[in-house]
């Protein structure tokens, strides 16, 4: 049975019902969604449109659907977690101490790897190359391996529902408990390879954006007239290029140790569990910051959109971003206070994690000063904004509280750092996404999202955390560790309920986001966007039709200043069609960038399970589909200017149609600037 | 969606080549903080022989100095093919290439030889921390030579079917930026390494 490695037919969840059950809505999601295309007729659409495509916009879309996915799959954890806790008073609850800590793992890797990291590719792949005036991002094809890298390492810990088990050992797989000797099932296996498969894309994808952003903006884009977005995902793309190896580094060296029996970390022959600590958080501390601030991107963003005014203090928000960027790398050891470094080590970077604190609330200021005199209109995406600037400080707070190394003493690893993170990455992070999902949807697809339920998915989501989140801060000062799977102090319980009831808020909340999308849909004529200019914007994403031609823009457009596209709406030449159109160069799709993915998943898939010969056949198709890729000299092709013409004045009979700017209904709409639509 | 014409060969504009020479450099960059974690681990492990053999025991000048000399050789040789490519000297540029697979070869043996050895008594990278961390830094380049040998394979039958085409000529030179950049890395193994485990 070698041929199977250690795969039996033990590997499936047979062991448990909950087990079993999971298992089983993971495959019927499979199922239905297979069910659902082939109902459609939509398989050509799906493979020939959307898999095979290296459209940056089409890209971003796939992204954001794996991230959502994943954010469901990721909340359901939660909620198994908090609803454990709730009852687990002096008795087991309803989950064993295995599965209890495989769901703590798995949330926390999901929400980072595969909901945040998804997310945050899909919005800088479907936005960023507009705010420069591109016609796509520098490396369309690496573009589309790493969306299938990605894919590949969420379908890796999606299976391990099916078949075998997920790690135990928490999202940071701290050695030697990860290790092979007190580890020896799959579990960890899973999580590593999950991760090390998505993180080479994610550093592949830092390169193609930076290198996009340095050599593709249009004329006159000089870098200090960028959009804020564009210029926080190009700190974040330098983060992740620097960043990404060390968690490369960690795991594969952690891989190597389970694997072939290394001593990088193991307790005894010359092992150094320290190092991997070192390491982990060497890459995790600056991924931090590489999910947060393009959040910051699209808050800034937005509070200029909705509050009808210029960005205040653009420059000092650069500054800050790349501010933010350096002293990322310099404050990784504040997650290991308490491994017994010298006082004085303690102490930098004590100081330090304290000094990161102060180019964030200049943004704060910034964002406020934004909105003070403006006329700020209370869509979704402002309201997640609002919401994110006062539950933010509050984490902010918190964290400055555990950046002292004898507060941190007390603290660490009780759930005041749970409710800290959380603090941070929820209103910081997740509502940063969120809103740049109903700010820029309506430049994805054509049309806006429903505001109501938007409305409402907000005020579950910010209730729901507060009343999740604040017990744990309690808590924590009680000194109640985290992963507790049972517990047997009477005074925790009451605050346990009611943080699970806020994580039902919080559900309602992802409820109202599924309402909003399928309303949306259904109601979408209703709410067609046909100027591609929905919310009165500034930057030159709004300059595209909605949804943006193949190629972005038929005419570079020539930048005068920041808010570039406003500029051109304040000088009357927005909309202005060319006398001619010259023939445009477009990347063909590609279904090389899924066939490498497919091969990455079943490489992990092999490494886990121990069948060598799948794992090298799978390195030998991948590097044969580089080699094939990489000696096809006929990779593009042109769209003839006729069909540009085409397209472009398609778009301006629609532009006819809708001169009027679609905002002028809200109250508080300050009126300009004036709409030029050439009729 | 509109009818779009394909045509055979698709003029790719002089900035698309500097987008990927650019893209190259940069991850050469995030490649050497792969490097350079390996070569910090390699140095925090140097104690940790639990033991065993230390590099003392098990390095050798001479074996060290053939691999140098067979790699900083195979730079200088990648060098002259992009001297004859500039030449548009097909023939040259293709024996360069053939040369520099060879001392490359040269140099994967007498490294596998010297890991073959290695682990014949009994120094294997399971055998300590240190010796999994000398293992993995000098493995990590081995790969990558390995990786830039097939590479160069795939250039040349490149060069013999297409010929000396812009793309084609742009791919050398970033796969001469790997195999300089893999003797820099090298440089840095005999200096860290091999060096100092003999005194």
């Amino acid at each position: 049975m070698e041929i199977f490695g250690r795969l039996t037919i033990d590997s499936l969840p047979f062991y448990s019902a909950i087990a079993a059950s999971g298992a089983a809505v993971t495959m019927l999601g499979a199922l239905s969604v297979m069910a659902l295309i082939t109902y459609f007729g939509a398989w050509r659409l799906v493979l020939f449109d959307w898999v095979s495509s290296l459209d940056h916009k089409k890209i971003g879309i796939m992204y954001i659907m794996i991230a959502l996915v994943m954010l469901l799959r990721g909340f359901i954890d939660a909620a198994m977690m908090r609803s454990q806790q709730a009852i687990a008073y002096n008795n087991d609850g309803y989950l064993p101490p295995g599965h209890f800590d495989q769901i703590f793992t798995s949330h926390g890797t999901i929400m980072i790897f595969f909901m945040a990291m998804p997310f945050l590719s899909g919005l800088i792949n479907l936005i960023m190359p507009q705010q420069i005036g591109a016609r796509d991002v520098a490396f369309p094809f690496m573009n589309s391996v790493n969306l299938w890298l990605t894919a590949a390492g969420a379908g890796l810990v999606l299976i391990s529902l099916v078949i075998g088990q997920f790690s135990t050992a928490g999202w940071t797989g701290y050695p030697p408990y990860s290790g092979a000797e007190y580890n020896p099932g799959v579990g960890v296996d899973y999580w590593l390879w999950a991760v090390l498969i998505s993180g080479v894309g994610s550093t592949m994808s830092g390169i193609n954006f930076l290198v996009t952003i340095i050599k593709c903006r249009a004329p006159g884009m000089y870098l200090f007239r960028m959009p804020l977005f564009t210029w926080t995902v190009f700190v974040t793309s330098i983060l992740m290029i620097f960043a990404f190896p060390a968690l490369t580094v960690a795991c594969g060296m952690l891989a190597l140790d389970r694997t072939f029996g290394m001593h990088f970390f193991t307790n005894a022959m010359g092992g150094n569990m320290m190092n991997y600590i070192n390491l982990f958080w060497l890459w995790g501390h600056p991924e931090v910051y590489i999910l947060i601030l393009p959040a910051f991107g699209v808050f800034s963003e937005v509070v200029a959109t909705f509050s009808q005014k210029r960005l205040f203090g653009y420059i000092s928000l650069v500054l800050a971003t790349v501010a933010i960027g350096l002293l990322s790398f310099t404050v990784w050891l504040h997650h290991f206070f308490t491994m017994g470094s010298s006082a004085n080590v303690n102490a930098f970077f004590g100081i330090m994690t304290t000094i990161i604190a102060v180019p964030t609330g200049v943004k704060v200021f910034d964002w406020l000063l934004t909105m003070y005199r403006g006329r700020i209109i209370f869509k979704p995406p402002m309201l997640f904004t609002i919401g994110f600037l006062v539950t933010f400080v509050i984490g902010g707070l918190s964290g400055v509280l555990l950046a002292m190394p004898p507060v941190d003493y007390l603290l660490h690893n009780t759930t005041f750092l749970i409710a800290h993170f959380h603090n941070m990455i929820i209103p910081g992070v997740l509502f940063g996404y969120l809103a740049g999902y109903m700010f820029w949807f309506p430049k994805a697809f054509g049309f806006k999202l429903n505001e109501k339920w938007g409305a409402w998915s907000f005020w579950c989501w910010i209730i729901g955390f507060y009343i999740a989140f604040m017990p744990l801060y309690v808590l924590g000062l009680m000194g109640m560790p985290r992963r507790m799977e049972h517990y047997d102090v009477a005074a925790w319980q009451m605050h346990l309920i009611i943080a699970a009831v806020g994580a039902f808020i919080i559900f309602l909340g992802i409820v109202c986001l599924g309402v909003q999308l399928a309303l949306s849909i259904r109601d979408r004529q209703q709410a067609l966007d046909l100027t591609g200019d929905p919310w009165n914007g500034r930057s030159l994403e709004w300059a595209t039709s909605s949804p943006p031609a193949p190629y972005n823009f038929a005419v570079l457009p020539k930048v005068r200043s920041v808010d570039a596209f406003w500029d051109m709406k304040q000088r009357g030449v927005a909309y202005h069609q060319p006398d001619r159109y010259v023939d445009l160069v477009l990347p063909k799709n590609s279904f090389i960038g899924a066939f490498i993915g497919g091969a990455g998943f079943v490489f992990g898939f092999a490494m886990v399970w121990y069948m060598w010969w799948l794992a090298v056949l799978c390195l030998a198709a991948i590097a044969l589909a580089v080699i094939v890729r990489a000696s096809d000299d006929d990779t593009d092709y042109v769209m003839l200017a006729s069909d540009v013409k085409e397209i472009e004045d398609a778009r301006c009979a629609e532009l006819a149609k809708a001169p009027r700017n679609e905002m002028a209904d809200d109250p508080g709409f300050a009126g300009e600037p004036v709409l030029e639509a050439s009729a | 969606m509109t009818a779009t014409t394909t045509m055979d060969a698709t003029p790719i504009s002089h900035e698309k080549y500097e987008e990927r020479a650019f893209g190259f450099w940069i991850y050469l960059m995030s490649d050497a903080i792969i490097f350079a974690l390996l070569f910090a681990t390699y140095v925090v492990m140097l104690g940790n022989t639990a033991g065993g053999p230390t590099g003392k025991e098990l390095f050798s000048l001479e074996r060290a100095a053939g691999e140098t000399a067979l790699l900083l050789l195979s730079s200088a040789t990648f060098g002259f093919a992009a001297v004859a490519l500039a030449n548009a000297d097909k023939s040259r540029s293709l024996l360069w290439l053939l040369v520099t697979v060879a001392l490359g070869a040269g140099f994967l043996f007498l490294e596998f030889r010297e890991f073959r050895g290695m682990i014949a008594q009994g120094a294997g990278p399971d055998r300590s921390g240190f010796l999994s961390a000398f293992f993995t830094l000098v493995g990590t380049h081995g790969v990558h030579v390995s990786i830039g040998i097939l590479g160069i394979f795939v250039i040349i039958g490149q060069v013999l079917i297409k010929g000396l085409t812009t793309p084609v000529v742009s791919r050398l030179a970033r796969l001469g930026l790997f195999w300089h950049f893999l003797d820099i890395i090298w440089v840095a193994i005999f200096s860290v390494v091999y060096l100092p485990g003999l005194f």
